[in-house]
């Protein structure tokens, strides 16, 4: 932690060299620091998206739950709104922080009732002066993501996954909060669904002027949404750039693969595609390469990346990217 | 119209080598499509869902009314029969010292003589005991004692298991681990020898004056009880742990933390409906094993206090005269018998039901 860091007051968030170690048992009384997150930072202005993409098992929820405090970062500076966020503040900030969960299944509660699964931040902050207060809230929230207020007295598994996905919007808008973090939130979805769902995040985001750090593993997703997008690679951040930069531009070799991992079924088109195919496989995150940690799978690899991390460095524009080659 | 078309053109451009999905193609969903208006089925709540089918289940259907007729039995008896179940019979207020050991709906000679006489005796429908008491009462008095004793058990057991279990669970980590070792410990230590040691020691320490319920029962019945609330949760307390270790990953719990939700609220609104089925089955489980303990420390005579009947205590003193009088033991061998049964299939029938491991 950095007590002298001072954040841009123009953020909304803002984190600093954000760390996340899990003690993995290795023996009976040995542990090794599983390093999910190690060193990543970003800032979200107010009413922006920031896009967080990266392969399964890099760290992207590790990121957006000791951001909101559901971990406890092992090192690293958060703030919200120039507050510092730690465990003293963070009971004030609830409020204003809010998270989409990526399981449409499990992010709801079966026992609950549509009506108290969206009303329970409701109750927890006492943000309703009678009965009939609370319930006009919630039947504007479900109105506000597109349920049909008939269904508030029922069940979460009575619906869809798109639907249900949009009680778990409400939820988290319910105390009208600045930022919230979509953990996946349209990747178990039907695509058809996935653009209504992301559509409506944007609908939102201009109507309530609420910030997203969106997270997902497909960059097409995210770039349709996101003002900046940031790309993750093992627990680090490997380049960020605004979206259609990235799109346009990418420079890590990491970023290009991902914007080509595509499948082609027609052999043709295939071969003549410029896909670049990653080989092997992500390394394990107790087992972390020395160096860059996209190098056991890098084509462009040199002694140098063996020896030393690359920093994130600005190549004009805000576009930074960690890589000794590119 | 423009908008709209504005709002595709802000799309990303698809490479065209690409097979992923193509923005540009995504028209924007109408009101009326966000709206989903679907046609819903009938809303059905867990409960109601697994009572239907509880009701589908004979066997828990039976059991349910085999308790219903053994509760039944137990609260019209003592009422109804004009025979106590500690008093020798009497006969137009005298005592009738002939009436013991009589086989079920015979009369004494005393009984005999009144009833010529014109006057009204209740039949005895299972017989008298060696000193001449009504044995129908006595066995409906020791349904009810085996009965208290087991639901009491299992309550202590219940409240006990279930505090220990879901703070072990919920805090987990060092909590969860040191508060677990204290578990298996008590786990290792042998229930009857402790029961035993502990009703004598109880014996000496502890005087119940007057005619309060647990100076009926005795100090055998209370350290039981002591015995039910020191040891035997701890089976409860791993079951809830258990259960909330795995409730607790699911993500509404993440969710309503994000919400600023207490470990309270927690524990009582999300993690606690969501295992109550397996802890309410498990409970209903313990109840006749509690019988069974009860009625085992009755029969080598360390259980209820003379004359206070209990099924187990019952089936000993029959033993003197098994071979002559033999339905002495079985009256209370059939009550165990039907008691633990019934409530082992409803337990059964309830996780069936009510399990959502088994459900779908
Ligand atoms: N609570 C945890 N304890 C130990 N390891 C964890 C925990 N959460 C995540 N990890 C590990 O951290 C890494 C990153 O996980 P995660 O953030 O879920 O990745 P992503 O969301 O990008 O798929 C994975 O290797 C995962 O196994
Ligand atoms: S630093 Fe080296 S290994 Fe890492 S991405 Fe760049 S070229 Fe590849
Ligand atoms: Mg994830």
């Amino acid at each position: 932690m950095d007590n002298n860091y001072k954040p841009n007051p123009e953020n909304l968030v803002e984190v600093n060299d954000l760390k996340m170690y899990f003690p993995i048992k290795t023996g009976l009384l040995s542990t090794t620091p599983l390093k999910a997150v190690d060193g990543v930072s970003f800032a979200i202005k107010p009413g922006e998206t920031l896009g967080l993409v990266g392969e399964s098992g890099c760290g992207k929820t590790t990121v957006g739950r000791a951001l909101i405090r559901l971990y406890k970062p092992t090192d690293g500076d958060v703030f919200f709104d120039g507050k510092r966020v730690d465990d003293r503040s963070i009971g004030a900030l609830r409020k204003d922080m809010q998270m989409v969960f990526q399981d449409p299944y499990s992010s709801l509660n079966p026992r609950m009732t549509v009506e108290d699964i969206i009303g329970e931040p409701l109750d927890v902050h006492k943000l309703y002066s009678s009965r009939a207060d609370r319930r006009e809230k919630i039947l504007h929230l479900m109105e506000l993501v597109g349920l049909n207020a008939e269904h508030a007295t029922r069940y979460a598994h009575e619906f869809s996954g798109g639907q249900r996905q949009r009680i778990g919007i409400a939820r988290a808008l319910a105390t009208n909060p600045r930022f919230i973090v979509c953990d996946e939130a349209v990747s178990a979805l039907d695509v058809s669904i996935q653009a209504q769902v992301i559509n409506m995040f944007e609908d939102l985001q201009q109507k309530l002027g609420v910030a997203y750090l969106f997270i997902a593993h497909d960059l097409l997703v995210v770039h349709h949404i996101s003002k900046r997008i940031a790309v993750m690679y093992l627990g680090k951040m490997v380049e960020t750039a605004d979206a259609d930069e990235l799109n346009e531009n990418p420079m890590h070799p990491y970023t290009t693969s991902l914007l080509s991992a595509v499948p082609y079924p027609d052999p043709i088109v295939a071969k003549s595609s410029k896909r670049i195919i990653l080989e092997g496989d992500v390394p394990s995150p107790l087992r972390m390469p020395s160096g860059c940690p996209f190098r056991t799978r890098c084509k462009y690899a040199t002694e140098q990346c063996a020896a030393e991390m690359p920093k994130l460095t600005d190549r004009g524009n805000g576009h930074m990217v960690a890589c000794w080659n590119k | 119209m423009a908008k709209e078309a504005a709002d595709v053109n802000k799309m990303p451009k698809k490479n065209p080598l690409s097979l992923q999905i193509d923005l540009q193609k995504f028209e924007k969903a109408t009101d009326e499509e966000k709206t989903q208006a679907e046609v819903m089925s009938e809303s059905t709540s867990f409960f109601r869902d697994g009572m239907r089918k509880l009701r589908r289940n004979p066997l828990a259907v039976f059991s349910i009314i085999v308790l219903i007729a053994i509760i039944l039995m137990i609260t019209v008896v003592p009422a109804v029969v004009p025979y106590s179940y500690s008093d020798i019979i009497t006969v137009n207020g005298k005592r009738d010292k002939s009436a013991t050991n009589m086989a079920p709906f015979t009369y004494s000679k005393m009984e005999q003589k009144y009833i010529d006489e014109g006057g009204k005796v209740f039949p005895h429908i299972m017989g008298t005991d060696e000193l001449g008491r009504d044995y129908f009462v006595r066995v409906a008095y020791g349904t009810r004692i085996s009965l208290l004793v087991g639901v009491f058990a299992s309550v202590i057991v219940l409240i006990i298991g279930v505090l220990y279990g879901s703070i072990a669970g919920y805090f987990g980590g060092k909590v969860d681990l040191i508060m677990m070792r204290i578990v298996d410990i008590i786990y290792s230590l042998p229930d009857l020898l402790m029961i035993i040691l502990l009703s004598v020691v109880l014996n000496e320490v502890l005087k119940f004056d007057g005619n309060g319920i647990l100076a009926r029962l005795g100090t055998n019945m209370i350290s039981l009880f002591i015995v039910f609330g020191l040891l035997y949760w701890v089976g409860m307390a791993r079951l809830v742990r258990g259960q909330i270790l795995t409730i607790k990953q699911n993500e509404y719990v993440l969710a309503a933390k994000v919400s600023g939700a207490r470990s309270s609220r927690i524990i009582r609104r999300h993690i606690l409906p969501n295992c109550i089925s397996v802890i309410i089955i498990s409970a209903a489980l313990q109840i006749p094993s509690a019988i069974f303990t009860e009625s085992f420390l009755s029969f080598i005579s360390l259980g209820v206090k003379a004359p206070m009947p209990s099924l187990g205590s019952l089936a000993s003193a029959a033993r003197s005269g098994i071979t002559t009088y033999t339905y002495k033991l079985v009256f209370p061998a059939v009550m165990i018998g039907l008691i633990t049964l019934a409530f082992n299939l409803l337990g059964d029938g309830l996780r069936d039901a009510f399990d959502p491991k088994l459900r779908r």
